[in-house]
């Protein structure tokens, strides 16, 4: 994975609360067998709308959605960050993601990053007023700056540490491979097998 | 010190821990699909790494398969290429899979537990969020990303930050014709998509220990809708009842070293949760949901809810485009809308209980016109079991269709879809925008509630059908 220290780019306001993945990426686009190629995918449902806001000319280019809260909310599916990464998205910035969104977020290399509602909310009109405008992320400080806005994000220190610097987690993991072989040897003999 | 029953799994399986650190957890079952696996079956080929536990993982198809004709090549050649590779990766892996035609495939959360892979006490995994169902056994079983998937795969073990708990406490006994599925719709409606972000939820009390392990696995299964990883049901006489016999069923002396054990997964009794809420279960009605999130539902009783009514901006405007986009307006009695499909399956509501519910509703009636009743049993078995039944002819005669074992138009990846402004009563988890086909929209209700709304082709639960 590649590291994420420092991301500056321009944004997108998705004013849409609960935004499940199927909104993200419907499960027709799930027969796919590949990790990469899924940037027709996104949204693909509201794309057919020219009015969508990923649609309009000022927002083309974008690398950061600042979204409404309940982010990733219902299927597990990991094609959904594929799909944000594939357009073009290295940040999601949101009051509320949904566990599993906020973990496969964290294992692909897309920030999901926490800030308030009312952070959001004023984003959202700075980012309209001029789409133009370079917000940075940086997630050694935990900062959000827009011009003259600036705010904290939360992000799990474990998923910062590792994002910094860009391990593998399974690497990690198996660092650990003699302490599970440990723990296997203590597992009770009852437990299901289909050896 | 005391300890919940989510806090006594997670701590059994703590393979290593450290001070800022997740906990490094072992994981008992992985169980796998052909949709969330591929790229995780490359990422090992790519680094070069085995599959720690072959034994440990089992596969199945069922999400991205036809449920007819399915002894013939699968018609769409995308689909086709996704189930081979699955089968592919199986036998490189060394993975047992049961695949479209064997007796043991179907969806693979009703798959584990009639197979007695799921067992108290232990820790599952699958890329699909609905693992939760597994938790009804007082399993600590959760759905992961790809990412996670290759990782159990390689190391049989996942980091976790440990999870918050939440009891949900169900008192009182059920009123006649309302189920397990009026109960998690219920709970989801009060505490939202999001009141569950971050904990486990144990559903306890009263009206949870007299379900069925099948009402059970309901339950815990849309504890993803509320927003939680997992939920779960602690183990009694109704879990070891249903383990009993099963193929991978411990036996013997196995069987009561097993038993002393689950025996000891309860939250003790001056255990703390992090938040409690209760529900009086004698008080609930059947349920169903008006919008495009499980969290929008209310009793059918009821009527479509006013935006104008909620002065959150957020929620308002939430409300307002479900209702744009379910073609519904404020102030219309549940009861009035009209529906075009019927599905009857999914992890959610296709075990055998669930098809002999509904067969009971719709038996020596028919289907309204202009309606189609999709029923699709959660697994060959079953389909095999409802069948000796005699419950595939009740359906027959009522006009519905008798479809072969999969997710189907829970998620519309294979051709059971609604086109586009069709209208379903479903039994599945999700309502969501598109989630049944592009442009449909679904009304999740429980079994009794979709056969008695085939009947009329009105939503409707079966004390509205006439007498036959």
């Amino acid at each position: 994975m590649d590291a994420f220290t420092v991301h500056t780019g321009t944004a997108a306001p998705l004013h849409r609360s609960n935004v499940d993945t199927d909104q993200i990426i419907p499960a027709e686009y799930l027969k796919r067998i590949t990790r990469h190629g899924f940037e027709d995918a996104l949204f693909a449902s509201w794309r057919k709308d020219p009015d969508f806001v990923l649609n309009r000319p000022e927002y083309q280019g974008v690398s950061i959605l600042v979204a409404g809260p309940d982010f990733g909310t219902g299927s597990s599916r990991e094609h959904a960050v594929w799909a944000l990464q594939d357009f073009g998205f290295r940040v999601v910035l949101c009051s509320r993601f949904a566990d599993i969104f906020r973990g496969n977020s964290g294992k692909g290399g897309l920030l999901a990053a926490v800030i308030p509602q009312a952070a959001i909310e004023e984003l959202w009109e700075i980012v309209e007023a001029d789409p133009a405008i370079l917000i940075t992320v940086d997630l050694q400080e935990r900062k959000v700056n827009a011009g003259e806005f600036t705010c904290n994000f939360e992000v799990d220190d474990y998923v910062r540490w590792r994002l910094l610097e860009g391990l593998d987690d399974i690497g990690i993991t198996l660092e650990h491979s003699d302490v599970i072989s440990e723990f296997e040897k203590r597992r009770p003999g009852f437990l299901p097998s289909l050896g | 010190m005391s300890r919940t029953l989510a806090e006594k799994v997670w701590s059994d399986h703590i393979i290593h821990e450290g001070e800022g650190l997740p906990d490094l957890l072992y994981i008992d079952l992985h169980l796998i699909h052909e949709v969330t696996s591929p790229q995780a079956f490359d990422g090992l080929r790519a680094a070069g790494r085995p599959l720690r536990r072959p034994d440990l993982t089992v596969a199945t198809e069922d999400h991205n398969i036809p449920t007819f004709d399915v002894d013939k090549p699968i018609a769409d050649p995308v689909s086709r290429i996704q189930v081979e590779t699955l089968r592919e990766n199986c036998k490189e892996f060394g993975v047992t899979l049961f695949p479209l035609g064997n007796v043991e495939q179907g969806i693979v959360h009703v798959v584990g537990p009639q197979m007695g892979l799921t067992q108290p006490g232990m820790t599952i995994v699958c890329g699909d969020s609905h693992t939760s169902t597994h938790g009804a056994f007082g399993a600590l079983a959760f759905g992961i990303g790809t990412s996670e998937v290759e990782h159990v795969m390689a190391t049989q073990a996942l980091p976790l930050k440990p999870f918050k708990t939440m009891a949900i406490n169900v008192e009182g006994a059920l009123p006649e014709g309302v189920t397990a599925k009026d109960i998690i719709l219920a709970v989801i409606a009060q505490i939202g998509t999001s009141g569950g972000q971050g904990y486990v939820l144990e559903y306890r009390g009263s009206a949870i220990k007299a379900l069925s392990m099948e009402g059970r696995m309901t339950v815990c299964n849309m504890s993803i809708e509320a927003g939680a990883r997992a939920g779960m049901i602690a183990p009694d006489s109704t879990t070891f009842d249903y383990i009993k016999g099963k193929p991978h069923a411990p036996y013997g002396k196995d069987w009561e070293s097993a038993v002393s054990y689950w025996e000891t997964l309860n939250t003790d009794p001056d255990a703390q949760f992090d938040r409690e809420i209760t529900i009086d279960a004698s008080a609930l009605r059947p349920f169903v949901t008006w919008g495009t999130n499980p969290g929008q539902g209310l009793p059918l009783d009821q009527v479509v809810p006013d935006p104008k009514a909620v002065s959150d901006p957020v929620e308002r405007a939430a409300i307002e485009n479900a209702l744009a986009y379910m073609d519904l307006r404020p102030g219309q009695p549940l009861k009035e809308i009209t529906v075009d499909t019927v599905f009857l399956g999914s992890c959610t509501n296709g075990r055998i209980e669930d098809l002999r519910a509904a067969a009971q509703v719709i038996k020596n009636r028919k289907v309204a016109d202009g309606v189609r009743l999709l029923v699709v049993p959660g697994s060959t078995r079953v389909r095999i079991e409802a069948e000796a039944e005699g419950l595939d002819q009740v359906f027959l005669d009522a006009g519905a269709e008798w479809r072969g074992a999969g997710c189907s138009m829970c998620l519309a990846m294979n051709p059971d879809k609604l086109s586009p402004g069709e209208r379903s009563a479903s039994t599945s988890n999700r309502n969501f925008e598109g989630r049944q086909g592009p442009g449909g929209r679904t009304h999740l209700v429980s079994p009794e509630v979709a056969a008695a709304t085939a009947v009329r082709g009105t939503l409707s639960a079966p004390t509205d059908l006439a007498e036959v």
